[in-house]
C-alpha cells in the first residue's frame, strides 16, 4: 500500500466513523493482520474502543478476521475495500436508474449498514419511501420484496458468508470465531419470505405510528417482537457487478465516440448476454456466435444479418485498447500539458517506437515546441526513452533513441496521481469548512429559530428581523463556501471516475500476462 | 583518478552521448538556469476539465453530501470520549445525573442498536440565542461511551475546549442537509429561544 492510498483511507475511515475507527483501520492496513491485544497496544487506546472499532469495520466488510493456530484470532484491513467508499453514490444512482428509487433505497441501506437481513432492509425501505408519498398513502412490503429479488437475480446484491449449520453432535468448546461459508449456488438465493406490511410513517399524525414517540429517529422502535423469519441470513451489495456494470458502460461509449451509435448497440447486446454467463473479471467473453447476437439484438434495429457480419468483423478488426485511448484523450491530457502534447502521445502510442525527428514530422509540430513537450512527458514519466545499440559498445553517438509508451507504467503513475489527488481535495474541503465553522454553525442556529417560529405561526416581521441577523457579506461568504465545497465534491466525484477506468485496466492487463 | 582533475583534462566540455540525437541542435540557446526552487502553487497553463454538470451531476453530488451526513448519524460512527473529569475539584452542580451504564457485548458481529442512553447536562449562559447541551461520559471502570443527542442545537463555548472538539464537525455536514430535521427539532426548545 502506497502511502497516497494509506493516506486517503485514514481521511475516508475518519469522515464516515470517526477518529477512534480511523486510527485502527489505519493501523492495520499499514501493519497487516494482528491480533486484538497488540492492536491494543500499539495504537495506545483502550481494549473497549479497539473491540468497538473493529466491530464497525467487520461489519462494513472493511476488516476480515481469521482464526489462527492456538486460537488466536487475527484481523486484517482490506485496503482497496476501503477505498471503494468514494463510489457509494455512483453505485446508489446506477442502481436508480436501473431499478428506481426503490432500487436505489435498498442499496443504500445496504452500503450504510454493510450488511443487513433481507426483513430489515424492506422494512428501512418501506418506511422511507412511506416518508415521501403523501399522507395517507403507504409502500407496501411486497413492493420493495420484488425489487429486492429482481436486484438479487441480477446479482447486484448477494448473500454474505453465513455461519455453518453444525449438523453434528460435536460437544467440543466453540471456536473463538467462527468460519463463515458461503455456497456458489446460495449466493443469489433469495429465501421464501412473506413479508407483510406496510411502511410506517414517523410522523404521528399517521395512525399506525402513535405510539412512537416523536421526533425519536425509526431506529429507536421496535415495535415487532416477533422472531424474525431470515435470521441469519445477511445481505451486501455486490460490488463487482457494479463495477462489471460500469466497465460495460464504458466500452459502449467508448465504441460509439469510435465507431458508429450500430456498433456500440451490438457491443451492448454482447456484454448483456454474457453479463451473467461469464464473471466479471474474466478478460474475455464467452465467444459468441454471431446468429445469438442476431437475435438477441433490441427491437428496432432492424438490420439484416450481413450488415452485422460486417459490423462484427470490423469491430474485431479494429485492435485498439480503451484504455490507450483513454489515455490520449483530450480530456486527460489537455489539462496537463496542453492538446498538442496529446497529439504527440497518441502518436508514439499507435506507432509505438519513434525517434525524435520522426516524431516531430509525424505530429507535425515545429521542432523546439515537440522538443519541449517530449522532455515535459518525459519528466512525468509518461514517455520513457529507450536505446537501441548500432554497436556492440553502445556508443551513444552510434545508437537510437527511441521514444516509447509504457501504458501499464503510466497508468499506474496516473493511478497514483489520482489518489493524491483526491486525498488533496478531500484535505482542502475539510479546511474550507473548518475555516468557515463559525459562520456556518451561525447559520444553522438562524435557519433552526426559523423554523420553529415558523411552526408555531409567528408574523412576517419577526422572521424578517431573525433573518436579518445574517448580514450581507455573511451570505455571500456562505454562498461562496458552498459553492466551494461543491465543487471540491464534483471533483471527487470526477477524479474516481478515472480511478475506475485505471483500476480496472491494470487489473485486466495484470491478469493477461 | 587521471581524469578526476576538476575537468581540466583532455576531453572536458564533452557529453557522453551525442547531443543532436535527443534533439539539442549546436548553437541552440539552452533554458535559463534555475534560481529558486519552483513555485508552490505553478500556474495553470490549461483549464481544466469541465465537471460534471446536469442533473446526473448534480444528483450524485447531493447524494455524496448527503451520504457523508447520514454516515455521521448512524450508530457506526464512533466519537471520541470525553478525558475524564476529576469531579472533586469541580462544583457539584455541573455533574450529570442521568447516566446509563451500557454494557455491550463486544464479539457480536450483528449490527448494533445503539444505545439508547442520552446524556444531558443543562447549562445557563448569558447568551440570548439557544441553550447548550452537551453530554457527560459514563464514568465507569471499563465504558466510556458517548452519544450526541441529536435534536438538540449545540454551540460552541471557548472554555470547553474538549466538547469542541468532537463537536467540530458535527453541523458543518448536515448543513447542506435540507434542513428538515430542525423544524421538527426544535420544538422542545421553543420557549428557551429568547430572542
Amino acid at each position: 500500500m502506497t502511502q497516497a492510498e494509506i493516506k486517503l483511507c485514514s481521511l475516508l475511515l475518519q469522515e464516515h466513523f470517526g477518529e477512534i475507527v480511523e486510527k485502527i483501520g489505519v493501523h492495520l492496513i499499514r501493519t497487516g493482520s494482528q491480533p486484538l491485544r497488540v492492536i491494543a497496544h500499539d495504537t495506545g487506546t483502550s481494549l473497549d474502543q479497539v473491540k468497538k472499532a473493529l466491530c464497525v469495520l467487520v461489519q462494513h466488510n472493511l476488516v476480515s478476521y481469521q482464526v489462527h493456530k492456538r486460537g488466536v484470532v487475527e484481523y486484517e484491513a482490506q485496503c482497496s475495500r476501503v477505498l471503494r467508499m468514494l463510489r457509494y453514490p455512483r453505485y446508489i444512482y446506477t442502481t436508480k436508474t436501473l431499478y428506481s428509487d426503490t432500487g436505489e433505497l435498498i442499496v443504500e441501506e445496504l452500503l450504510l449498514n454493510g450488511k443487513l437481513t433481507m426483513s430489515a432492509v424492506v422494512k428501512k425501505v418501506a418506511d422511507r419511501l412511506t416518508e415521501t408519498m403523501e399522507d395517507g398513502k403507504t409502500m407496501d412490503y411486497a413492493e420493495v420484496s420484488n425489487t429486492f429479488v429482481r436486484l438479487a437475480d441480477t446479482h447486484f446484491v448477494q448473500r454474505c458468508p453465513s455461519v455453518p449449520t453444525t449438523e453434528n453432535s460435536d460437544p467440543g468448546p466453540p471456536p473463538p470465531a467462527p468460519a463463515l461459508v458461503i455456497n456458489e449456488k446460495d449466493m443469489y438465493l433469495v429465501p421464501k419470505l412473506s413479508l407483510i406490511g406496510k411502511g410506517k410513517r414517523r410522523r404521528s399524525s399517521d395512525e399506525d405510528a402513535a405510539g412512537e414517540p416523536k421526533a425519536k429517529r425509526p431506529k429507536h422502535t421496535t415495535d415487532n417482537k416477533e422472531p424474525i423469519p431470515d435470521d441469519g441470513i445477511y445481505w451486501q451489495a455486490n460490488l463487482d457487478r457494479f463495477h462489471q456494470h460500469f466497465r460495460d458502460q464504458a466500452i459502449v461509449s467508448a465504441v460509439a465516440n469510435r465507431m458508429d451509435q450500430t456498433s456500440s448497440e451490438i457491443v451492448r447486446t454482447m456484454l448483456r448476454m454474457s453479463e451473467i454467463t461469464t464473471s466479471s473479471s474474466a478478460p474475455f467473453t464467452q465467444p459468441l456466435s454471431s446468429n445469438e447476437i442476431f437475435r438477441s439484438l433490441p427491437v428496432g434495429y432492424n438490420i439484416s444479418k450481413q450488415v452485422l457480419d460486417q459490423y462484427l468483423t470490423l469491430l474485431a478488426d479494429d485492435p485498439v485498447s480503451l484504455l490507450s485511448l483513454y489515455l490520449a484523450s483530450a480530456d486527460n491530457f489537455s489539462t496537463l500539458f496542453g492538446s498538442r502534447c496529446a497529439r504527440i502521445f497518441r502518436l508514439v502510442l499507435q506507432k509505438k517506437h519513434l525517434e525524435q525527428k520522426q516524431v516531430e514530422d509525424f505530429a507535425m509540430i515545429p521542432a523546439k515546441e515537440a522538443k519541449d513537450m517530449l522532455y515535459k512527458m518525459l519528466s512525468e514519466n509518461f514517455i520513457s526513452l529507450q536505446e537501441i545499440p548500432k554497436t556492440p559498445d553502445h556508443a551513444p553517438s552510434r545508437t537510437f533513441y527511441l521514444y516509447t509508451v509504457n501504458i501499464l507504467a503510466a497508468a499506474r503513475m496516473l493511478l497514483h496521481r489520482c489518489y493524491k489527488s483526491i486525498a488533496n481535495l478531500i484535505e482542502r474541503r475539510q479546511f474550507e469548512t473548518k475555516e468557515n465553522k463559525r459562520l456556518l454553525e451561525k447559520s444553522q442556529r438562524v435557519e433552526a429559530i426559523i423554523a420553529s417560529m415558523q411552526a408555531t405561526g409567528a408574523e412576517e416581521a419577526q422572521l424578517q428581523e431573525i433573518e436579518e441577523m445574517i448580514t450581507a457579506p455573511e451570505r455571500q461568504q456562505l454562498e461562496t463556501l458552498k459553492r466551494n465545497v461543491n465543487k471540491l465534491d464534483a471533483s471527487e466525484i470526477q477524479v474516481d471516475e478515472t480511478i475506475f477506468l485505471l483500476e480496472s485496466y491494470i487489473e485486466c492487463t495484470m491478469k493477461r500476462l | 583518478m587521471a581524469s578526476r582533475g576538476g575537468g581540466r583534462g583532455r576531453g572536458r566540455g564533452q557529453l557522453t552521448f551525442n547531443m543532436e540525437a535527443v534533439g539539442i541542435g549546436k548553437g541552440d540557446a539552452l533554458p535559463p538556469p534555475t534560481l529558486q526552487p519552483s513555485p508552490l502553487f505553478p500556474p495553470l497553463e490549461f483549464r481544466p476539465v469541465p465537471l460534471p454538470s446536469g442533473e446526473e451531476g448534480e444528483y450524485v453530488l447531493a447524494l455524496k453530501q448527503e451520504l457523508r451526513g447520514a454516515m455521521r448519524q448512524l450508530p457506526y460512527f464512533i466519537r471520541p470520549a470525553v478525558p475524564k473529569r476529576d469531579w472533586r475539584r469541580l462544583p457539584r452542580e455541573l455533574k450529570i445525573r442521568v447516566r446509563k451504564l451500557q454494557k455491550e457485548r463486544i464479539t457480536i458481529l450483528l449490527p448494533k442498536r445503539p444505545p439508547k442512553t442520552s446524556e444531558d447536562k443543562e447549562e445557563t449562559i448569558q447568551k440570548l440565542e439557544t441553550l447548550e447541551k452537551k453530554e457527560e461520559e459514563v464514568t465507569s471502570e471499563e465504558d466510556e461511551e458517548k452519544e450526541e443527542e441529536e435534536e438538540k442545537e449545540e454551540e460552541e463555548e471557548e472554555e470547553y475546549d474538549e466538547e469542541e472538539h468532537e463537536e467540530e464537525t458535527d453541523y458543518i455536514m448536515s448543513y447542506f442537509d435540507n434542513g428538515e430535521d430542525f423544524g421538527g427539532d426544535s420544538d422542545d426548545n421553543m420557549d428557551e429561544a429568547i430572542y
